[in-house]
């Protein structure tokens, strides 16, 4: 049977961990390389790499993160934030990265998702749908929900899927930082419409909220803070849905 | 011994070869080659596949010689040889993945699309999801039946000689997952993602 899939995330500025693990035995609590081993040893189905590093100059350094990464972390390792073209999709795959995620981008220009899921399989690629509830429905925001589009994340969802995405990330920028749970019915609402594995995001605050993510309908949790702060381990996670009788990898 | 990672230009192989220098250490030699003779003289080969069943047979093509040198190696040689994902599916006679396409033909059978059942079942398949060992393998050397491993495919194999099936997983129906044919040998999973099991299901395909 599949299991659900809990990933931790790392938001990773200039190659640091900019929120981490605060754990007092790390040698070095701003490396991403050490942190996703602590996730990937403790029991994370994936790891995923933000990069939320806002200079020109400094976006090299996520490349040499991914590949340290890769040569310790034997699961998957999604890696998004800034991904502007086919080009920076295939340098991160080169590095090691498994998957990428594409926001801003594929919604500036659908032909990036279409040319790089044809190019390097659909399996890698990983569309992020930040949304935000606007009256009765959700609208998508860009450049790390900055920028509103206008955009229906429903209609946009149902057509990244057509243009060969593998996998949504969908968060709920309402939720995103709150702590009170995922936007259950805008994931009930994306993952009963696409045919492809959804990813619930933003709003984690319980091991409760990990649990209404896979009832709503998504095929994995992602979540930052509440295992950054040490709130609970990945392992303890897994151990709460199992009791739940969810499905996981134990 | 030298273990040959088979470079086609095809998909993202950069985790496979990780994988493969963690578990070798300094013991084993890793190449990552498309060159002919490094494949034809080594002991074992590895051979990777992602993206489209098409891309990466259109792949194998593009190299002159290596679809020949590959079953020299494979068939005549018998010597151990690793496919992975499409690298798997490639052994069949024929895959419909985009357009029809004709296989290496190592392992007769087809591959064709996962029946989602109406929308019932994601595709692709990715995930976590527990293998059926079903036949010994050299390769499941210490691998409990029911272990984890780490799929993601919309694709499967279906062999028409079920003895090469060595291991199954259940999505929508019983997706053949592992297959062994003498020397051949096929994993649809991701064994270099699969964390510790996975990494042993390499050390034992570096060991045979």
């Amino acid at each position: 049977m599949l299991k659900n899939r809990i990933i931790p995330c790392l938001d990773v500025k200039n190659g640091r961990v900019v929120k981490g693990i605060k754990f007092v035995d790390l040698k070095d609590a701003g490396d991403p390389v050490e942190q996703a081993k602590i996730y990937s040893d403790n029991g994370a189905d994936e790891i995923c790499f933000l990069d939320i590093t806002a200079s020109n100059e400094n976006r090299e350094t996520i490349y040499e993160v991914v590949e340290k990464t890769s040569k310790k972390c034997f699961v998957p390792l999604t890696v998004g934030g800034g991904v502007r073209s086919v080009d920076d999709i295939n340098k991160l795959l080169n590095c090691g990265a498994d998957k990428v995620s594409i926001n801003t981008a594929a919604v500036q220009d659908s032909k990036v998702v279409e040319d790089s899921s044809r190019k390097f399989g659909s399996q890698c690629i990983v569309v992020a749908i930040d949304a935000k509830r606007k009256d009765d429905r959700w609208e998508i925001f860009t450049h790390g929900g900055r920028n509103p589009t206008g955009i229906n994340a429903l209609e946009f969802a149902s057509k990244m899927e057509k243009c060969g995405a593998g996998e949504l990330l969908v968060t709920s920028m309402d939720k995103d930082g709150t702590q009170s749970g995922y936007d259950i019915e805008l994931m009930q609402k994306i993952s009963s419409m696409v045919n492809i594995p959804v990813i619930a995001s933003g709003g984690v605050g319980t091991l409760d909220h990990l649990v209404d993510g896979i009832k709503s309908g998504a095929s994995a949790v992602l979540a930052a803070s509440i295992f950054h702060y040490g709130t609970y381990s990945v392992k303890e996670a897994k151990q709460y849905l199992a009791s739940k009788d969810i499905p996981v990898r134990i | 011994m030298d273990v040959t990672i088979v470079d086609y230009k095809s998909g993202n192989i950069s985790s496979v070869i990780n994988s493969f220098k963690e578990v070798a250490k300094d013991k084993v030699k890793i190449e990552v080659t498309s060159d002919l003779d490094k494949i034809k003289y080594s002991d074992k080969v590895v051979l990777p596949g992602q993206g489209s069943f098409k891309n990466c047979i259109d792949g194998l093509n593009s190299i002159n010689g290596l679809i020949d040198t590959l079953s020299e190696f494979a068939l005549n040689n018998k010597k151990p040889l690793l496919g992975i994902c499409v690298g798997l599916q490639m052994f069949a006679d024929v895959g419909y993945e985009e357009v029809e396409t004709k296989g290496l033909g190592w392992i007769s059978g087809k591959v064709s699309k996962i029946d989602n059942q109406n929308g019932k079942f994601k595709l692709p398949h990715i995930g976590w999801n527990q293998i059926n060992i079903i036949k010994d393998s050299k390769i499941f050397k210490d691998i409990d039946s029911n272990s984890h491993m780490y799929f993601v495919h919309s694709y499967e194999f279906v062999p028409q000689d079920n003895s090469v099936i060595t291991a199954t997983t259940d999505y929508s129906s019983n997706i053949v997952c592992a297959v062994e044919k003498q020397n051949i040998f096929g994993c649809q999973f991701h064994p270099e993602k699969s964390d510790k099991t996975g990494l042993k299901i390499i050390n034992n395909f570096i060991n045979l």
